[in-house]
């Protein structure tokens, strides 16, 4: 518990400063945009009804859907600027997560423009127009005066909101508070969890409280609190600045050239572990390394083609269906081959190599419950339509899901979708009868899961794979310190590894549990 | 001298005109006060003015200069206007509402400060506490007050009220529109009221223009207007404050 708080800690600096840099850009943007926005949206009716049923829209998207979906919208300008001016921006972190929370920002603050202007007396907008002002003078000497308290709720509406949504900036490569709720619910490490929800709602009231302090400065035109509220809020940013600096923030921001190598990981503890194996063997090798972790599945290989990260581990069946679009099962070496062939024609992607294990998807349920309905194998499923099945948030949407679906006639079973560390609860509580889970995990052994035969073998390899981008793909140097993973990785030894990040007792972080992998590899 | 020739209004949505044909010319010096029931198209005759309200047809000229030839912002900077309900800003304080047309015209600052001085002097409002508090904290006749030192800040030699004392209870309304007159006779203003109380009309007016369905009914002084009105309608409006101070005269006897 200490520990975990400690290490928690430590981190604070570096993803509160992320966190505030992004969170206050957004802002500011939103500002920036929205108040001249609703100063002409509130002129003109036919602009500004459909103008806030726009942002209206937008709000409605869910916040990670819409910060997601800004990746692949950035990738495609980026390509398109390389084409047409010779430069391209990466497309991962920062910038789709400053343009997404600055659409969310922009709602609150609007439709406050909007309904200020909209509501002035209109005595008072005669009366501006009757002493002689311009109508740009009556905006800016009555309006906007006038409608300046409601625009400021507007603002802190945005900010609280803001400040909320950028922890869901984690998944898509952009450090923030986020980062220690998105990593604590995967090692199950709650402290972890409370400390980035805590830390996001402080920071929230914090610059609510400044900004009421300059609301009340304005409305009394009291000097002391407007200085005290801009003094504040100069603070904020600047303690989020000074450790965000150190840390090569700058790297994360457009287009600058990029230092070292940046390792990717998905968002689970395998994918911890083996990036902080890669990271280790590189950084003893003389390279400067960072990680970018928690990306989203699709992301992460799409980041790679595009050089925003430089390698990282997939795994063949997801790269099959999700990446190829292929829904055949050549057979494990072939799928392979054929991977490899593809990924470097289509996207300049060196596949190495398999670690040597597989993390395929598998269905497992309760040895006693098994027992006792007989069941044995997925066709054994197909009797018992009563049952239900937990599976994460992908899988029902799958190939092999619908493959396993044919071949064993599972349509009828009830489908509950859990996130994948609550998947062992659900089973073990006897929330769900079967769940799907991944050979590699650690835990199928320790909670005495059995794994369902398949038969008919409807689900396909899952072989990991060390995928390497354009950038390093004929780096000698580079290879040679990857290169021992390459089948020196089992299935035991992996599972292990996995256990040892998982488990509740004696449990290690990634990097810790990494050492121990190295010190197991074959040089 | 105003010179109003042959004024109309029409306003989108409604067929009637809200002035129609309207010509009457107010010489310089003149407190004149346009006078009729709701909707006979006085407020916007006053609104024609200083082009708060566009004409739709007709000329306005003042000294000779048709205005509707010259820049509208530019005219009314030139032009005081008293509005119904003082249509003070609610953000700035007495000192700054006054200070607002000189402002806009780049007086420099010490002139600004003088004059807003001299008019809160003249307003009755000039022991010293005034210029700094907000309109909110006003009674309506002080707020009346300053909406007229408002209108007189940049020494306009014309000036437009529109049912200035509309809000205001009878003693204050009593000693507002006294003031007014005063004024208006110590600057040699021009001046142009809009009311539809028939009483303050005959006692304020030099001569009081009746105006019913946006058209000019009778123009003349309290004095013609009482002995010769020109049809039954001036006549009745006539006939109320008369009736009224012979009840007056009858109470007081009896």
């Amino acid at each position: 518990m200490n520990d975990s708080f400690r290490e928690a800690w430590a981190l604070l600096p570096d993803y509160l400063g992320q966190h505030v840099i992004l969170s206050v850009s957004a802002l500011l943007l939103g500002v920036a945009i929205s108040v001249p926005l609703g100063m002409i949206a509130a002129r003109s009716t036919r602009l500004g009804t459909p103008l806030l049923a726009m942002v209206s829209v937008i709000q409605t998207i869910p916040g990670l859907a819409l910060l997601a979906l800004f990746y692949p919208l950035l990738l495609a300008l980026s390509v398109v600027t390389q084409d047409l001016f010779g430069f391209s921006f990466r497309a991962l972190g920062f910038l789709p997560a400053l343009l997404a929370l600055t659409l969310y920002a922009m709602l609150p603050i609007l439709r406050n423009v909007v309904t200020a202007l909209e509501g002035l007396d209109p005595a008072i907008l005669m009366a501006a127009k009757g002493v002689g002002m311009t109508p740009r003078q009556s905006l800016f000497k009555v309006e906007l005066p006038l409608a300046a308290p409601q625009i400021l709720a507007g603002i802190r509406t945005a900010t609280v909101w803001v400040v909320g949504i950028t922890t869901l900036s984690t998944p898509i490569g952009q450090t923030s508070l986020g980062n220690y709720i998105f990593t604590g619910l995967q090692i199950e490490n709650w402290v972890f969890v409370l400390f980035g929800c805590v830390a996001a709602a402080v920071l929230a009231l914090v610059l609510d409280l400044l900004l009421a302090t300059a609301g009340a400065g304005l409305a009394l035109r009291s000097r002391p609190r407007l200085i005290l509220a801009g003094l504040g809020l100069v603070a904020v940013i600047f303690a989020a600045l000074v450790p965000g600096l150190a840390s090569g923030l700058t790297s994360g921001l457009a287009s600058g050239p990029r230092h070292g190598i940046v390792i990717g990981a998905k968002n689970f503890d395998e994918q911890y572990i083996l990036a902080e194996l890669m990271a280790r063997r590189l950084k003893r090798e003389g390279f400067t390394v960072s990680l970018k972790s928690d990306l989203g599945s699709t992301i992460a290989f799409r980041a790679l083609g595009a050089g925003d990260i430089d390698a990282y581990v997939d795994y063949s069946g997801t790269l099959w269906g999700n990446v190829m679009h292929r829904t055949d099962m050549p057979g494990r070496q072939a799928m392979q081959d054929q991977l490899a062939g593809w990924m470097a024609a289509h996207y300049a992607v060196t596949s190495l190599g398999s670690l040597g294990f597989e993390n395929a998807y598998i269905f497992a349920m309760r040895a006693d419950r098994a027992q006792a309905l007989h069941i044995k194998s997925l066709a054994d499923l197909a009797n018992h339509p009563q049952l239900r099945i937990g599976g994460d948030f992908e899988i029902f949407s799958r190939p092999e899901w619908r493959a396993v679906n044919t071949a064993y006639g599972l349509g009828s079973l009830k489908r509950r979708q859990y996130q994948p560390d609550f998947l062992y609860r659900a089973v073990m509580s006897g929330d769900a009868d079967v769940v799907s889970a991944f050979s590699s995990d650690g835990r199928i052994a320790r909670f005495g899961l059995v794994i369902l035969a398949d038969p008919q073998a409807a689900l396909p390899p899952y072989d990991a794979m060390l995928l390497v981008g354009p950038a390093h793909a004929h780096d000698a140097h580079f290879l040679a310190a990857l290169k021992p993973l390459i089948g020196g990785i089992s299935l035991t030894l992996m599972q292990q590894a996995n256990l040892m990040v998982d488990r509740d007792q004696d449990k290690q972080t990634p990097a810790a549990t990494a050492a121990w992998l190295d010190q197991r590899l074959r040089y | 001298m105003i010179e109003i020739l042959n004024l109309s209004k029409a306003y989108a949505g409604s067929e009637a005109l809200a002035v129609s044909g309207l010509t009457f010319s107010v010489p310089v010096g003149e407190f004149l006060v346009l006078i009729g029931p709701s909707g006979s198209g006085k407020t916007t005759t006053l609104n024609m003015v200083n082009r708060l309200v566009e004409p739709d047809g007709g000329d306005i000229r003042i000294q000779g200069q048709n205005i509707l030839e010259s820049d509208p912002v530019l005219l009314r900077r030139g032009i005081g206007y008293v509005f119904q309900e003082a249509g003070l800003f609610p953000h700035m304080t007495v000192a700054e509402n006054i200070a607002v047309t000189p402002r806009l015209l780049g007086w420099d600052k010490d002139r600004i400060n003088l004059r807003v001085h001299e008019l809160l002097e003249m307003v009755q409002l000039g022991d010293g506490t005034f210029g700094s508090r907000r309109p909110q904290e006003l009674s309506g006749g002080q707020r009346q007050r300053v909406a007229l030192a408002r209108a007189l800040a940049a020494k306009p030699p014309i000036l437009l009220l529109d049912e200035p004392f509309g809000a205001l209870d009878p003693v204050t309304r009593e000693a507002v529109a006294a003031d007014v007159r005063a004024i208006h006779q110590r600057l040699e203003l021009t001046t142009l009221m809009v009311t539809h109380d028939m009483t303050e009309a005959l006692l304020m007016a030099d001569r009081i223009a009746v105006m019913r369905d946006g058209h000019l009914v009778q123009i003349g002084t309290p004095r013609e207007l009482v002995t010769r009105p020109a049809n039954d309608f001036v006549a009745q409006l006539i006939e109320t404050p008369r009736r009224r101070a012979r009840a007056l005269a009858e109470t007081l006897n009896a």
